[in-house]
């Protein structure tokens, strides 16, 4: 626990503190950079690294509480806190492992590590909304850095590309939502998410047709930014071309805050009417997941297959989503044990990435594990976390999904997403056997000039183990948190795992 | 009572294998290895004496709480019917890595060792769990060793015959986690409580429905591991492209991890459906033994041939458990040891002949008796023992499961009978193509005979045998409490197909020291 009893000092601006102090770095970030040399801006970096972890530290005073701010548009409680944490911890990762490939690559540092701040102050804001606009200025606070820093190469043909693909689509989905937005405010005269949730549940609304359109808009907006089938084309090529820290920041923290949105618009204000949306998310997440994995069995880019795999695990979480409200916990646990694997895997691309372009097929990883074994038992870590393999995180995860979706009877969906597994491990694996059972490979820097990098994959290994081997405080936090966002607006019972 | 004697022996391997991942020089890699699984064969052994052998009940049983959120425990005991594949597991890893230690395995040393000893730790966990989580957890575990066994140090198509070992067995274990979650979640629908506990699991009342699809789950997983027709094409793949050590715990192991699912899961989870079942089982087992033997006779590739011997092997097994009768649950028991024994020290016996000429082609070879006497001598002795004649151990089990086999089901002995015959054919015309006749290659001429160290990997092979032959009481007395405590639960006498024959127990009615001659008779 934090040692900032924020809940003593009653003062409107605490319960954003770690926003504030995350935005306010940002600024100082891009401030000092006038005065920083590109190749020392690794100082840049520790600054944003330093400012992630005092915010850290004061969003764990927030775990616990609840209540709203700010006339109801912020709220506070564990959901967001918990949302929070995982979200500055992926920013952390990412700036760890983005140290030396700034300088490696000619990326501006300033402009980097302070687009990078903002992007995780939007995050943060999904995940703290308390009202629909909230999501969408945090959508949009997310979103517009991330666009930059795709095509932050500048000279970099596929990151260009992969600048101006995200941000068409990006923009359209963003449109989509907005739109969603209106008509839901149409429909219940409110954007607050507690009102909306009140108006929807006492049955006046019925199957209002302003509403459900407004629903579906809503579903395609987020669908999106989760990058869920058929919403997912932009995917495969933005994480291509993006440099490779920026995609690792996408494939997890924009995810999480997509989620963070997503699961408390959808499991936490929608679930009475969800007949309607459930079905939906049922076809969608059926599609995701096997859309993604048959996809990513056929790459022979490193990145790009784990761009397809991204997607299979969005269809995991959707499969959560359409098993409804009692699988809010299993989502925000596997999102966890998720962030920490996708991160070392990236984290693993980049030690073998040269000039942010070779370096990353599958085959450079050939014959690693004889170059360098403890890299290579790291990324095994990761792979097999990533096919469900216990004991790592990735299975307790997918369990905790899985049963809690058997348990709403949703059984012929969950029988598509252990084969999807099958399927996942067919491509998972065979970055092992490019690891462990071929030979060859490429030249890579020598791993000793990148602590933080090193520090980043380490730390992810451990965590994703632990995670798995011990998962209960884990889970129970997850719990915890889904049922401070669900109790807080007006969900009587939700029960937590089994518990009686 | 002797609480932490399984939890070390399931992890004093794990903790080996992280030691030796901090060893640089060869022999000393080698040499922890092998002490580091000599503790866990001394510790076995310990838990074999001061085993109960008048119990049914699990016994050394440890439980702590683990994820209390999915009543998760870490529950594990031990009983008659895991207590001899934990023996088997122990000795037949300490031979394996004696034996690669050898010259078999000379690439990277240390990650063999690791890996085997990582397995080591899935296989004695999955025969040790009493949870359901946790022996899910185990038995997925135990499928990374051995991928990377067969991946790293196989011969041949290997990363081919390690991916296809790696997908079938994840259908089906998949889909039995299914299985589980829906399982647990009726025991939490009719106990209102959340528990991966097998005992519980074991009273969860269930529509027929219900229980013919979860059997239907559970059975597909376990018959993909056993392997049984028609879903064994992945075994000859894996067996003939993995390194020796590979193979030996692939066959002697791995396998009896699915028929010991049956034992353990399946059918006592599930009795009605297993009931309902015995007649396509027993089908299928009969189609296993014949076709796996027919295979094995037309195979040109020597350990392809033992491999499609397991198919028919594991068929008996198959047969003896889906008996549903004292006699034949006892005598599967009894075979998936025996086969353990005969099939690895078989293994074991081709891949010497691998190291020496590198081919497993039978043409390749003729005339050896001339050369390598003693190799020879204990070649046809393990393959006696493959065989089944009486005296050495593959005949007590065969014996059990066909008199188990004929109580319940006639017909089946009597198209099975026919797999012995086959088999006895095709290993000996083996025995003559490789054996005996002129030295037809000029490179035989030179083979060198059995070293010190595969002589010393041999000798235990054939004592277990010999032992196994002649005194079984000791063994099948310690199974007996147990496999009656299984089909007591599952109320199986009232479920005999065959009524003219009371389930009648003829080696258990007859004194323990009646009991042995009466084998050693049968032998004569």
């Amino acid at each position: 626990m934090s040692p900032f009893n924020l809940a003593a000092i009653n003062f409107v601006w605490l319960p954003i503190l770690p926003m504030v102090i995350v935005a306010v770095a940002a600024i100082v970030v891009l401030l000092a950079g006038v005065h920083v040399d590109d190749s020392e801006s690794e100082g840049l970096g520790l600054v944003a690294l330093a400012s992630l972890g005092v915010a850290f530290v004061f969003t764990l005073g927030i775990l616990g509480q609840n209540g709203v701010a700010f006339a109801g548009a912020i709220s506070i409680d564990s959901f967001a806190a918990f949302f929070e944490l995982v979200i500055l911890i992926a920013a952390m990762f990412t700036v760890m492992m983005s140290l030396d490939y700034a300088a490696d690559n000619n990326i501006a540092g300033a402009e980097y590590y302070s687009l990078l701040l903002f992007s995780t102050v939007g995050m943060m804001l999904m995940a703290t909304a308390g009202d629909l606009i909230v999501i969408f200025l945090g959508l949009e606070t997310m979103s517009i850095p991330v666009y930059v820093l795709a095509g932050i190469m500048r000279r970099n043909a596929k990151s260009n590309e992969a600048a101006i693909k995200y941000f068409l689509l990006g923009a359209f989905s963003t449109g989509f939502l907005l739109y969603g937005i209106a008509l839901v405010y149409g429909a219940t005269g409110t954007i607050k998410l507690g009102p909306i949730h009140d108006a929807i549940a006492s049955g006046s609304m019925g199957a209002n047709p302003l509403l459900l359109l407004g629903i579906g808009l809503m579903l395609i907006g987020f669908g999106f930014k989760v990058a869920a089938v058929p919403f997912h084309m932009w995917t495969p090529d933005v994480y291509e071309g993006a440099p490779t820290p920026v995609t690792a920041f996408m494939a997890v923290g924009v995810k999480l805050a997509a989620f963070a949105a997503f699961v408390r618009v959808f499991l936490v204000d929608f679930p009475s009417i969800g007949a309607h949306w459930q079905t939906v998310l049922w076809v969608v997440a059926a599609l995701t997941m096997t859309g993604g994995n048959l996809i990513a069995a056929v790459q022979t880019n490193i990145k790009r297959m784990l761009a397809y795999s991204a997607i299979a695990h969005a269809g995991y979480l959707l499969l959560g989503m359409a098993a409804g409200v009692q699988s809010g916990p299993a989502i925000l646990y596997y999102l966890l044990g998720y962030a920490f694997t996708n991160l070392g895997a990236f984290g693993a691309v980049i030690a073998l990435e040269r000039r942010g372009e070779v370096g990353n097929q599958i085959s450079d990883f050939r014959g690693l594990a004889a170059r360098q074994p403890l890299l290579a038992g790291a990324m095994a870590i990761f792979l097999l976390s990533l096919a469900g393999i216990p004991p790592m995180a990735g299975f307790v995860g997918k369990f905790y999904i899985f049963s809690e979706a058997l348990r709403q009877g949703y059984v012929g969906l969950v029988i598509i997403a252990v084969l999807n597994t099958v399927v996942s491990a067919y491509y998972y694996y065979y970055v092992l056997v490019a690891m462990y059972m071929q030979e060859g490979g490429s030249e890579m820097k020598r791993l000793s000039n990148r602590p933080a990098l090193v520090a980043a994959i380490g730390l992810a290994a451990i965590a994703t183990i632990l995670i798995g081997i011990y998962p209960q405080p884990y889970m129970a936090s997850a719990a915890n948190a889904f049922h401070s966002a669900s109790g807080a607006e007006g969900i009587h019972t939700v029960a937590g795992a089994f518990d009686p | 009572m002797n609480g932490g004697a399984l939890t070390a022996l399931i992890f004093l391997p794990l903790i080996g294998a992280i030691f030796i991942l901090m060893q640089s020089e060869e022999r000393a890699i080698w040499n922890s290895a092998f002490i580091f699984s000599l503790l866990p064969l001394a510790l076995s052994f310990y838990v074999f004496f001061e085993f109960n052998p008048q119990s049914g009940d699990y016994q050394f049983v440890e439980q702590y709480d683990w994820i209390p959120q999915f009543g998760i425990t870490y529950h594990i005991g031990i009983d008659g019917i895991s207590l001899f594949l934990v023996l088997l597991t122990t000795i037949l890893i300490t031979l394996s890595i004696l034996y690669s230690g050898g010259g078999d395995i000379e690439e990277r040393p240390r990650e063999f060792c690791f890996f085997m000893l990582v397995l080591e730790t899935g296989l004695l966990g999955a025969l040790l769990s009493v949870d359901l989580f946790l022996f899910y957890m185990f038995w997925e575990i135990m499928l990374i060793p051995m991928y990377f066994l067969i991946g790293i140090w196989g011969h041949g198509r290997k990363i081919y015959a390690a991916i296809k070992f790696v997908l079938f067995t994840m259908v089906g274990s998949l889909l039995m986690l299914v299985a589980i979650l829906y399982l647990v979640y009726q025991a939490h629908i009719h106990f209102n409580r959340t528990s991966f506990d097998l005992p519980l699991l074991y009273q969860v009342p269930l529509t027929p429905t219900q229980a013919r699809w979860l059997f239907a789950a559970f059975a597909l997983a376990f018959a993909i591991k056993v392997p049984m027709w028609p879903v064994h094409t992945w075994l000859p793949d894996a067996h003939t492209n993995a390194p020796t050590a590979g193979s030996v715990i692939l066959a002697g192991v791995m396998l009896k991890m699915g028929t010991y699912g049956f034992l353990r899961f399946a059918i006592p989870l599930f009795p009605a459906v297993a009931v309902e079942a015995i007649p396509l089982f027993m089908a299928l087992a009969v189609i296993g033994i014949i076709y796996g033997a027919l295979v094995a006779m037309m195979q040109s590739d020597l350990k392809r041939l033992v491999a499609y011997s397991s198919v028919s092997h594991l068929g008996f097994v198959m047969l003896g458990i889906f008996a549903l009768n004292p006699q034949g649950i006892d005598g599967a028991l009894y075979q998936m040891l025996n086969h353990g024994v005969s099939t690895g020290g078989l293994f074991l016996l081709v891949g010497m002949l691998y190291v020496r000429r590198h081919t497993h082609e039978i043409s390749e070879f003729g005339g050896l008796w001339k050369r390598v006497p003693v190799y020879a001598a204990i070649f046809m002795a393990v393959m006696l023992s493959s065989i089944g004649l009486p005296g050495l151990n593959g005949f007590v089990g065969e014996f059990l499961i066909m008199l188990g086999g004929f109580l319940r089901l006639r017909l089946a002995v009597v198209i099975a009978v026919f797999g012995v015959i086959l088999e006895a054919l095709y290993m000996l015309w083996t025995y003559e193509r490789v054996w005996f006749g002129p030295i037809t290659k000029a490179v035989n001429e030179t083979m060198r005979e059995l070293s010190g160290r595969e002589i010393a990997v041999m000798v235990p092979v054939l004592a277990l045998m010999l032992l196994m032959g002649l005194f079984p009481r000791p063994l099948i007395s310690r199974m007996e409490p147990s496999v009656n405590a299984m089909l007591a639960r599952g109320n199986f006498a009232q479920a005999q197909l065959d009524t003219e024959h009371p389930p009648n127990r003829l080696v258990a009615l007859l004194p323990a020291s009646t009991h042995e001659p009466l084998i050693a008779a049968a032998a004569r």
